[in-house]
């Protein structure tokens, strides 16, 4: 039903300067994301410990994002925060693009009451706000960390299938594959040589710029209360956290996890854009 | 019949046919879930009721019969606009609604509005004044604020308005211990600043996104350049040209942004404690109660649905290459 919300992305990236400026920005937001997820992966009790000779200390060298009312170490906690929303973005993404590209060859190549289908279910999953939608989710799930990944990740296909199969339409009426089919070519040639070349850089594109949209509406559900467990430091449990400290003046409790997610938001919006750079032909004149 | 009312009522009908679906797949989630609604509307009593008492609450809500016609009773009684009733606030769903939807009629409708105003006249300047630092500035605002989180807006704004310098109060729709009809109209707009601050931020960077593109792609048009030729300056354009045939798109991305502005208002509502749906959306979903939950899925879904279908329909109206009597199921179209 709507085509246009299609337009609204997390953000529409403005064209900063020239594709080799666009590669080196995706370039450095990937490095600094697998940094994140080395530090998570190897500071062990950091950020989990807690110390309470150093409750609440506003941010020092020691601590740069400062530490909690148990004393925990602000930066670790991020951290461990962005890198647990980064697992819950893959799972989503890639749980999502599945759903997107089966759904969108089954709209594309099906029969006409197939698309119809798809159409359908395409506009209900617009049709309810998608926070509400995902509440629904996870409530039907029971709440917990796994109900929010699952929410998270059955409601975030529409967008990319409308995309997908609006490609494959266009692939399959393309004079080269009716030229292609009529000198004999087997199905699975044109899927190979001529389908997939198109579809797997836009699979790709569409994955990483589904990450942005997973993370913050993970990070909106545990904020809210929903799933993940309050011991677990996910950016949506911090900043949920940091509201009971702010009329005390804790501004670092508020300030840096989120400052951090929006960072890693932009990150994945630049690495998108990167890799649609790189795949996209039209592109590489710029 | 002409074409347009062909096209009006067909969508009308696909809405109709869509908030079936919903109903059917709001109950059958709200059925799914583990929480069993007996517990949930007993909370803390429930060492006080024996397994009779239970099954007798269970029988009084018809939770002993199949699913089907519990789903087929629940329908009737919405359409006959009985919403059942809600164990979280202790009263019926309609009343719990009816008191929370001007509070947040309120202050989604002042962001809707602001959105649109500012965010397209922020895009119409930025368009004009292509590469100048006037764009720069408006481009990299709405870039980065489009990709930030409410919540977190949110709380920037607690921290820095309410908390540092103390302007403007830390929670609730109306000072703390007053009775609804002692709250003047200045109070009322004192604590709805912040939360609609919060709440417009994002819409304005959307539109502004939006209509700095499509201005661009206008003010490159032929006519465009026929009347610099003339003389006109790029302002005048602008205004003349550009902010007409920009208007209606920007619009249309307002109606097809409701499902996104309520989500965004969920999560104000959360960081102010504005007692407003969302708070209720929160309160329902944490606590199981059901009745609430699919009313307001209900509720919402109708009004973004509807907000989708006037997009749509606009969009057609716009741009008159779309064929509205071909109503293929999906259409390419967007920008």
């Amino acid at each position: 039903m709507t085509a246009v919300a299609d337009d609204c992305p997390v953000a529409a990236a403005p064209r900063f300067g020239t594709r080799k400026a666009v590669l080196v920005v995706a370039a450095l937001a990937a490095a600094g994301l697998a940094a994140v997820i080395a530090f998570a992966l190897l500071s062990g009790e950091a950020g989990v410990a807690t110390a309470f000779r150093a409750r609440l200390v506003a941010p020092s060298f020691a601590h740069p994002f400062g530490t909690d009312a148990l004393g925990r170490d602000m930066l670790a906690r991020t951290l461990k925060g962005l890198a647990l929303s980064f697992r819950v973005g893959l799972f989503a993404a890639t749980a999502s693009t599945i759903i997107a590209l089966v759904l969108a060859l089954v709209a594309a190549s099906g029969p006409r009451w197939a698309d119809a289908i798809v159409a359908y279910l395409v506009d209900m999953t617009m049709g309810l706000p998608h926070l509400v939608l995902l509440i629904l989710i996870s409530f039907a799930f029971g709440g917990g960390a796994n109900a929010v990944i699952i929410a998270v990740g059955l409601t975030h296909w529409p967008r990319l299938t409308r995309i997908l199969r609006a490609e494959i339409l266009q692939l399959r009426g393309a004079e080269y594959v009716t030229v292609s089919r009529n000198f004999g070519k087997s199905p699975l040639y044109i899927a190979r040589q001529h389908f997939a070349p198109h579809l797997v850089p836009q699979l790709l594109v569409g994955l990483v710029l589904m990450f942005p949209h997973a993370i913050l509406h993970e990070a909106g559900l545990t904020f809210l209360g929903f799933g993940i467990e309050p011991t677990t430091p996910a950016i949506g449990v911090l900043l949920s956290e940091s509201l009971r400290y702010l009329t005390a003046g804790k501004w670092w409790l508020g300030l840096f996890p989120g400052l951090a997610l929006l960072m890693a938001v932009l990150a994945f919006d630049a690495i998108g854009n990167g890799l649609r750079t790189m795949t996209d032909p039209r592109g590489s004149q710029s | 019949m002409p074409v347009w009312f062909r096209f009006v009522a067909m969508r009308l009908f696909r809405l109709a046919l869509l908030l079936i679906g919903v109903a059917v797949v709001a109950f059958a989630l709200a059925k799914m879930s583990p929480v069993d609604p007996v517990t949930a509307y007993l909370g803390p009593n429930i060492a006080k009721v024996g397994p009779e008492q239970r099954a007798l609450i269970a029988a009084r809500w018809g939770l002993d019969q199949p699913v089907a016609t519990q789903f087929l009773a629940w329908l009737s009684n919405l359409a006959s606009g009985d919403f059942g009733w809600s164990a979280t606030y202790n009263a019926p769903v309609v009343d719990v609604i009816g008191s929370r939807v001007a509070a947040s009629a309120a202050l989604m409708g002042l962001a809707w509005m602001f959105s649109g105003v500012i965010g397209f006249s922020l895009g119409v300047i930025a368009a004009t004044f292509q590469g100048g630092w006037c764009d720069r500035v408006i481009r990299v605002y709405a870039y980065v604020l489009a990709s930030t989180p409410t919540f977190w807006i949110a709380i920037l704004l607690l921290m820095g308005f309410s908390v540092a310098l103390g302007w403007t109060p830390v929670c609730c729709a109306a000072p703390i211990g007053l009775l609804p009809e002692e709250v003047t109209l200045i109070q009322r707009l004192h604590h709805l600043i912040l939360p609609l601050v919060a709440l417009s931020i994002l819409g304005i960077s959307q539109i502004a996104l939006h209509t700095r593109a499509k201005m661009i792609d206008i003010l490159e048009s032929d006519f465009a350049t026929y009347a610099r030729a003339q003389g006109a300056s790029r302002l005048d354009v602008a205004l003349r040209h550009g902010a007409r045939n920009a208007a209606l798109p920007a619009i249309t991305v307002l109606f097809a942004s409701l499902g996104e502005l309520f989500g965004g208002s969920i999560l104000a509502e959360q960081v102010f404690s504005y007692p407003g749906l969302g708070s209720a959306t929160i309160a329902a979903g944490v606590r199981g109660d059901v009745p609430l939950l699919l009313a307001i899925a209900m509720g919402t879904t109708l009004v973004v649905s509807l907000g989708n279908t006037i997009a749509d329909s606009l969009y057609a109206v716009a741009d008159p290459r779309i064929d509205i009597a071909a109503g293929a199921p999906l259409r390419e179209i967007g920008p």
